[in-house]
């Protein structure tokens, strides 16, 4: 058992290790291609030389990055399959569909016109090679747009039902998995994040550039298309993240309430705007939650249902199953300790149904199938020794929470500025603090990887110990290996990632500096 | 039920075809094992951009393959995948360094070196297809693993797959796998020479491919023949109307001859191969050879994975327990999944189409020395 619990721990940091390092390149892949479609399509109406320079620098960095997200991409995909095996059964049939949609659907259109991208400029006309680059940009977005849904079904877990005979999940509606709102808010929450990220890139790499004062018109034209997909997209990020939260209200209750370190829920809750957790306050103590904290009144009902008066749970609540109306009325929902109970009879009704199948006893499976129909939601829970293991690395979910959001309210206001100044260049240019603009903005480069990295954290720590919400946790859909094998092969990867890393950023810093001394017009 | 079995059918055609376009394209690796062959280093650059073009293709294909083997039988990848764990995480490794390498071999502050990525392509040259070919060569010859789906039942030992535990080193150590991994490295090889001689517009690449293809083709066609024996003669997972699985002497020889069809593919096929071959070396101004090469690889290995699936074999055995072997009626998805699958593949035409087109207008003027030193990418 104990090698079973370090062999999920060390699965899971494999496969945390892979996604952080994905997302550390797909983000400026996503953001860095519409923005060069756009100034390949000002290059393609007005046929100025100046924007096919402008295009073609940015080009070479989207080129580099573009490379190791693809590799990164391709373990991740795998290691469902490598390290989570029981996972790719239990649920392979709904979600292997938006993972080989997504291979058929976006990484050909990627990987077709990135060539033409890339090699293709004497070869086919511009007009076909705009198209390409726009192909390039849009194929990277729906490949987003289908592993986004493959996620979000993680989340929420909608279109499917249980089948008895093969113990397995099976779909029943593809558009409800596709269509979902939990699916819809994460992919434009997280596309959008993917532009903001792109266009605090390209201010930042101009604002590098014009503290050197080399191509300033260059940076000038980049600026403008740069800051303006940043702002674009930090405003519909923040919209979109506002409709992630009544989705993860609604849906993962608990999650919400370890972002908040909310343990005890009221109506007209509060939002802690910021705060210090206290380490010793758990589940099943009195202790108080924060040794620190400023709060918003109304701050938390509000953001989680859009009515400052209603109750939130907290994870006590969640556990005893706690909740009331808005007339205070209590509603009784369904303690943990009882879907555990729940959980074990569906899991004892279906062990009847196999006996009932391999004997053809077609009465016995009729009535048992409705029976493990009516209860299968709790089927997760009977795999949780306590109520308390179904409760999120609260400290870690909290702190990545209010990170994103202080540093997203950041890059509203440094995107609003970077906007503005890039239309009246004279509000930056000469002043005393013109130098320290432009080393902020490439400062708030790897900001906005760290803002964009703790968002994934939030979602997928906050979800724990599910890999799939209510239905299985992690220490049932992990494969049967050793975490000695798991271990190998992270440190493996670990190495050979971060080397890769460091070539990656040495290679763009390089390129930076070697083009911006060309005449980029 | 009719229609579950048509779409069962429907998507091991599918991934046959994915399968076959795969070797075809690991033309790229077989490319990138021949590096070291040319020390010019103008020569190499040219062979360099030459797959360069390419190499995402491959790798999106091999991406397609895992993903559409997910989504159309998920027991295959849950089982396989987590099963033969250092098989799979060798054959990741080895694509993972490839991807980075041709964008950054040639470029400023790269750290470590031109030489460094040239390694890791040629890691990845031999490795992929060698280990690829291990992968399939157990779908043939069977590997040691038994599932139990009740198992998920089990809150202590809930893993429905449970393989040996060498986890796919055994894979990699057993002859006849290894056999199956070569054969596909040298066809991955002669494919790429056949590939070079038709992109490359430079006498003296040309020169050298057709001698490296003098003796490559020799081999790979003694190793096909001496895979195709071993695969023939041996034994398979037939699966009765009931569901009872057993080993059977001679199954995919059996299944060659009751499936003809398959046996006339085959050899057209193999003419065609060879016809590429054959003919690029007797004649030195024919450049085409890898079409119908390429043509000829694919219907061989379609009709391979044909025999493994159809006719009620078991395309994946288990030496360990036979009614634990897997076939495409036991680990496919349900039948709804399959219908929407089957639904997303119509446009597969499509994609098909505008690949070749782009191939078509990336390769209509062939490589030269002057557009390779022109380029500043």
């Amino acid at each position: 058992m104990n090698d079973l619990i370090q062999a999920v721990d060390w699965a899971r940091a494999q496969f945390a290790l892979t996604a952080i390092y994905h997302w550390l390149f797909v983000p400026l892949t996503l953001g860095l291609g519409v923005i060069i479609a756009i100034m390949e399509t000002i290059y393609y109406r007005t046929r100025d030389e100046k924007w096919l320079k402008t295009t073609k620098f940015w080009m070479t960095l989207f080129g580099v990055n573009f490379a190791i997200g693809v590799a990164t991409g391709l373990i991740l995909e795998f290691e469902f399959g490598t390290n989570w095996s029981n996972y790719s059964w239990f649920v392979g049939d709904i979600f292997g569909a938006p993972l080989a949609i997504e291979g058929i659907l976006a990484f050909f259109m990627e990987s077709t016109f990135i060539a033409v991208m890339f090699f293709g400029w004497k070869k086919v006309s511009p007009k076909f090679h705009l198209a390409a680059t726009w192909l390039t940009a849009i194929g990277a977005t729906l490949s987003a747009l289908w592993i986004l849904v493959a996620n979000a079904w993680m989340q929420y877990p909608a279109g499917c039902e249980f089948n008895p005979a093969t113990m397995r999940n099976e779909m029943t509606s593809f558009w409800a998995v596709a269509c979902s709102p939990m699916a819809l808010s994460k992919f434009f929450h997280t596309v959008l994040s993917a532009w903001t990220l792109g266009g605090v890139f390209v201010v930042g790499v101009c604002g590098w550039m014009l503290l050197r004062k080399r191509n300033v018109d260059h940076c000038k034209r980049s600026l403008k298309i740069g800051a303006w997909i940043g702002v674009v997209g930090i405003i519909l990020t923040s919209i979109t993240g506002d409709s992630s939260a009544v989705t993860v209200a609604k849906y993962q209750p608990m999650k919400l309430a370890a972002m908040e370190g909310l343990y005890k829920g009221s109506h007209e809750q509060a939002i802690v705007a910021a705060g210090i957790l206290n380490p010793a306050k758990t589940a099943t103590n009195d202790e108080n939650p924060y040794l620190f904290d400023v709060s918003i009144p109304y701050g938390l009902s509000f953001l989680a249902t859009h009515d400052p008066h209603a109750f939130v749970p907290g994870i006590e609540d969640i556990i005893a199953g706690r909740s009331y109306d808005n007339d205070g009325n209590e509603i009784n929902t369904v303690s943990y300790a009882e879907r555990i109970e729940r959980g074990k009879q569906v899991q004892e009704l279906i062990a009847q149904f196999d006996v009932a199948n391999r004997a053809s006893d077609l009465v016995a499976i009729d009535s048992l199938k409705k029976a493990i129909n009516a209860d299968f939601r709790y089927f997760g829970y009977a795999y949780l020794d306590t109520p308390e293991e179904a409760v999120p690395n609260v400290p870690l979910t909290f702190y990545t929470f209010h990170l994103m959001v202080t540093v997203g309210g950041f890059l509203v206001a440094f995107l609003l500025l970077a906007l503005l100044f890039a239309y009246k260049p004279k509000l930056v240019e000469g002043k005393k603090w013109t130098k320290a603009w432009w080393w902020l903005s490439i400062i708030t480069i790897p900001l906005t990887y760290v803002c964009s990295a703790s968002g994934w954290i939030v979602a997928e720590v906050g979800r724990q110990p599910w890999t799939i919400q209510d239905l299985m946790p992690n220490k049932v859909a992990v494969s049967d290996l050793s975490a000695g094998s798991i271990q190998v092969t992270f440190w493996i990867f670990a190495v050979l990632f971060t080397a890769l890393l460091i070539a990656d950023v040495s290679i763009i810093c390089r390129q930076i500096s070697k083009k911006s001394q060309e005449d980029l017009g | 039920m009719e229609t579950y079995y048509i779409l069962q059918n429907y998507w091991w055609f599918i991934m046959s075809v994915l399968g076959a376009l795969l070797v075809f394209l690991l033309m790229v690796q077989g490319g990138q094992s021949m590096l070291i062959q040319h020390r010019d280093e103008t020569e190499r650059n040219l062979l360099v951009h030459s797959l360069g073009r390419k190499w995402e293709l491959t790798f999106t294909t091999l991406v397609t393959f895992g993903g559409a083997f997910f989504a159309s039988f998920p027991l295959f990848y849950s089982t396989s995948f987590g099963g033969a764990y250092w098989l799979w995480m060798l054959i990741l490794f080895s694509f993972v360094v490839q991807a980075i390498s041709y964008e950054y071999r040639a470029k400023s502050g790269n750290v470590y070196g031109k030489n460094f990525y040239d390694i890791l392509l040629l890691i990845n040259g031999v490795l992929g297809p060698v280990l690829l070919g291990v992968a399939v060569a157990g779908m043939f010859f069977g590997a040691e693993f038994t599932v139990t789906k009740s198992n998920i039942l089990n809150a202590q030992a809930a893993t429905i797959s449970n393989w040996g535990p060498l986890h796919g080193l055994e894979a990699i150590a057993n002859w006849k796998n290894l056999l199956f991994g070569c054969m596909v490295l040298f066809l991955a090889r002669t494919l790429a020479s056949l590939y070079f001689i038709n992109n490359i517009s430079d006498r003296v690449v040309r020169k050298r491919q057709r001698f490296i293809l003098s003796w490559n083709a020799p081999i790979f066609v003694v190793l096909f023949l001496a895979t195709v024996t071993v695969l023939l003669l041996s034994s398979g997972v037939a699966v009765d109307p009931d569901g009872n699985a057993q080993w059977v002497p001679y199954r995919y020889l059996t299944n060659y001859v009751s499936m003809w069809w398959c046996l006339v593919v085959l050899l057209i096929g193999v003419v065609l191969v060879l016809f590429g071959i054959g003919k690029t070396l007797m004649k030195k101004d024919y450049l085409c050879g890898i079409w119908p090469a390429g043509v000829g690889t694919v219907l061989v290995v379609l009709t391979l994975f044909w025999v493994l699936g159809y006719n009620d074999t078991a395309y994946y055995p288990s030496l360990l327990d036979a009614q634990s072997s897997l076939t495409i009626r036991n680990s496919s998805s349900s039948e709804f999944t399959l219908t929407v699958m089957s639904i997303v593949s119509i446009l597969v035409p499509f994609v098909v189409a505008y690949i070749a087109y782009c191939w078509y207008a990336m390769d209509h003027d062939k490589l030269t020395r002057d557009e390779v030193s022109s380029d500043n990418h």
